[in-house]
């Protein structure tokens, strides 16, 4: 068999399962009107249950009851309710102080910077060398004015596995709310409500090969918490506007697909993708931590050479990934992650992101590295530096 | 499909003309620096009567922006005269390559740079610098203004790293508002150093650092 085009980026977004889309189908064409109250129509009373239904086995997913599950359009909106609405409902009653890790996903970040603006003390954990958090850190800087603490289960660009289960003990005997941003562990990296003391997480379909444009938030019952987008009265008056019923469906079908043996799966190939560009490719850095990470993610900086020219040199071939240099950014910055884990620009520069997803194969892999290992010799014969890595 | 560039640069970055290395050139610069970001090595070598480009070589750490560029300038220099050589701007460049995206103008202007550090390079190692403006202060500021900063991928001006600047009777000396044990304490003195030293009225460049 002759390979054709790789995508190998999958943290960005997914190829959606065609089970997936069966599912949603009727929500398209058969009964597509919106969930009604109670006292609605036929179909609106359908739609409602449909809902519901959706709702139950996601919030199922993660150990919560129904009523503790919302949908959003993704990610960044849940991600921007957690910490707007804690602040809008706590800051005036509580405080105004807010911790969160120096690497989180941009929605995190940029809404903790957002708040920073509103009057909000915001503190930024450093990270170590693998992107975990100092635990005994953060314990010392929670005080009676915070009111959030939010640090991502997984990182988005190194996939290093944060100990949500000690963050989220120290903020329980404290008092303070703990949200994760698990974006990409869903379904991937095991997370039980009932266990680990969080008190809100944000999921998405994006990176399961669900539909786009849906996403959850956990929201643990009790929790304070201000709707921050104004409408109407939908997912228990926290979310306004009309639901998104294809998208949960599909969501809660997605979730539905993920078994352990693909997640060993993922664990399999990542482990190869590493292994043999450790083995193949001299003057290279494996980013993240080695056991503490997602089944689906290898980052490796490639030393001497530019993300940028890689990628496009793999694009040639069809082969789809991520680098976190500035050159390929729209801000023209480096990683903020490659830098918080302690990398310097050089660090940034030459990293690649590898992600994989149900529709990769070992096939793939072995293609992905090979082509990887020419390019790369091939970029550092022309590079000023690092000589010895041509081929 | 919107592809950001265009089969000319596609083709210059697939296929770089005049990769490489001149051993002992008569000029050579490097602009960048591998901690900040995108570097680029130009090597030069000059008829001395005529005062043409007779070689040109170059190498790249950087995007493709940055390594069709590089490939172009030795195009465009080559069997040119070094004045000649020294007025290629960024947008001929960029024309000659059939335009590159404004973004990646900050990649791909130093290449031009290059070459033009190269030809100084040259010149002031043949004594050919013709306006032989005293090396002042500002001078010497202007130039650090090219040295990178590896911690911030500014260059040291403008983060601050230059504490002092004395030029005196042929000596400069330049104070690092960084411990001379310092992670970067030694690229930076080297670097800051291949600015200074060729300079026509300068004898002794001196790089210290704070206690």
């Amino acid at each position: 068999m002759t390979i054709k085009a790789v995508y190998m980026d999958n943290a960005a977004a997914t190829r959606l399962d065609e089970e997936v889309l069966e599912a949603m189908m009727p929500c398209y064409f058969e009964n597509y009107a919106v969930a009604t109250s109670e006292f609605g129509y036929s179909q609106g009373l359908e739609a409602r249950e449909i809902l519901a239904d959706a709702r139950t086995r996601l919030a199922a997913s993660l150990g919560a009851e129904p009523g503790e599950f919302i949908f959003t359009s993704g990610s960044t909106e849940s991600s921007n309710l957690a910490l707007k609405g804690v602040a809008k409902a706590l800051g005036d009653k509580k405080g105004k102080h807010i911790i969160i890790s120096s690497i989180e996903d941009f929605p995190v970040l940029h809404s903790a910077r957002a708040l920073e603006k509103q009057g909000f003390n915001v503190d930024y954990l450093e990270v170590d060398e693998y992107g975990l958090i100092n635990t005994e850190q953060l314990a010392e800087l929670l005080t009676d004015q915070t009111i959030l603490v939010s640090i991502q289960h997984s990182n988005q660009e190194i996939g290093t596995i944060q100990d949500i289960e000690t963050i989220g003990r120290l903020c329980r005997e404290k008092k303070v709310l703990f949200h994760t941003d698990a974006t990409h562990t869903f379904t991937r990296v095991p997370l039980d409500v009932g266990k680990i003391p969080v008190d809100l997480i944000t999921v998405s379909a994006h990176t399961i090969h669900g539909p786009k444009g849906i996403g959850g938030l956990y929201i643990r019952k009790g929790t304070q918490i201000a709707k921050i987008m104004d409408g109407g009265y939908q997912e228990f008056d926290l979310r306004a506007g009309a639901e998104n019923i294809p998208g949960a469906v599909g969501f809660a079908r997605a979730v539905d697909l993920v078994s352990d043996e693909e997640n060993a799966r993922l664990k399999e190939m990542r482990d190869k993708i590493i292994e043999l560009i450790l083995a193949k490719i001299p003057h290279v850095t494996l980013n993240g931590h080695p056991e503490k990470r997602v089944p689906q993610n290898a980052n490796i900086t490639f030393h001497y050479v530019e993300g940028e020219s890689i990628t496009l040199h793999l694009d040639m071939y069809g082969i789809a990934v991520s680098t976190g240099s500035a050159c390929f950014s729209r801000s023209l910055e480096a990683s903020h992650v490659i830098m918080g884990i302690g990398g310097d620009h050089e660090r940034a520069h030459g990293s690649i992101r590898f992600t994989l997803g149900r529709y990769n194969n070992m096939e793939e892999v072995v293609h992905i590295v090979d082509t990887m290992a020419k390019i790369v010799g091939n970029l550092r014969l022309i590079s000023p530096l690092g000589k010895e890595g041509g081929v | 499909m919107a592809f950001p560039y265009n089969e000319i640069v596609l083709e210059h970055f697939r296929n770089p003309r005049n990769v490489g290395t001149i051993e002992n050139p008569d000029g050579k610069a490097t602009e960048g620096s591998p901690a900040c970001g995108d570097m680029v090595s130009v090597y030069i070598n000059v008829e001395p009567e005529t005062k043409k480009i007779t070689d040109v070589k170059f190498e790249s750490y950087g995007c493709a922006s940055n390594i069709a560029t590089g490939s172009i300038i030795t195009e465009l220099s080559k069997g040119k005269t070094i004045d000649e050589a020294k007025k290629i701007t960024w947008k001929e460049a960029s024309e000659a390559l059939g335009g590159l995206p404004p973004i990646k103008a900050h990649c791909s202007v130093l290449a031009i740079e290059g070459l033009r550090s190269a030809i100084l390079n040259y010149e002031e190692k043949h004594g050919l610098v013709t306006s032989k403006e005293a090396t002042t202060e500002e001078v010497v500021r202007k130039r650090l203004k090219r040295v990178m900063n590896p911690m911030k991928g500014l260059d040291m001006v403008a983060t601050n790293l230059v504490k002092s600047v004395e030029v005196k009777d042929g000596v400069i000396r330049v104070v690092v508002d960084l411990p001379e044990d310092h992670q970067f304490a030694a690229t930076i003195k080297e670097e800051a150093k291949e600015r200074l030293e060729n300079l026509w009225d300068i004898k002794e460049v001196n790089i210290d650092f704070v206690k």
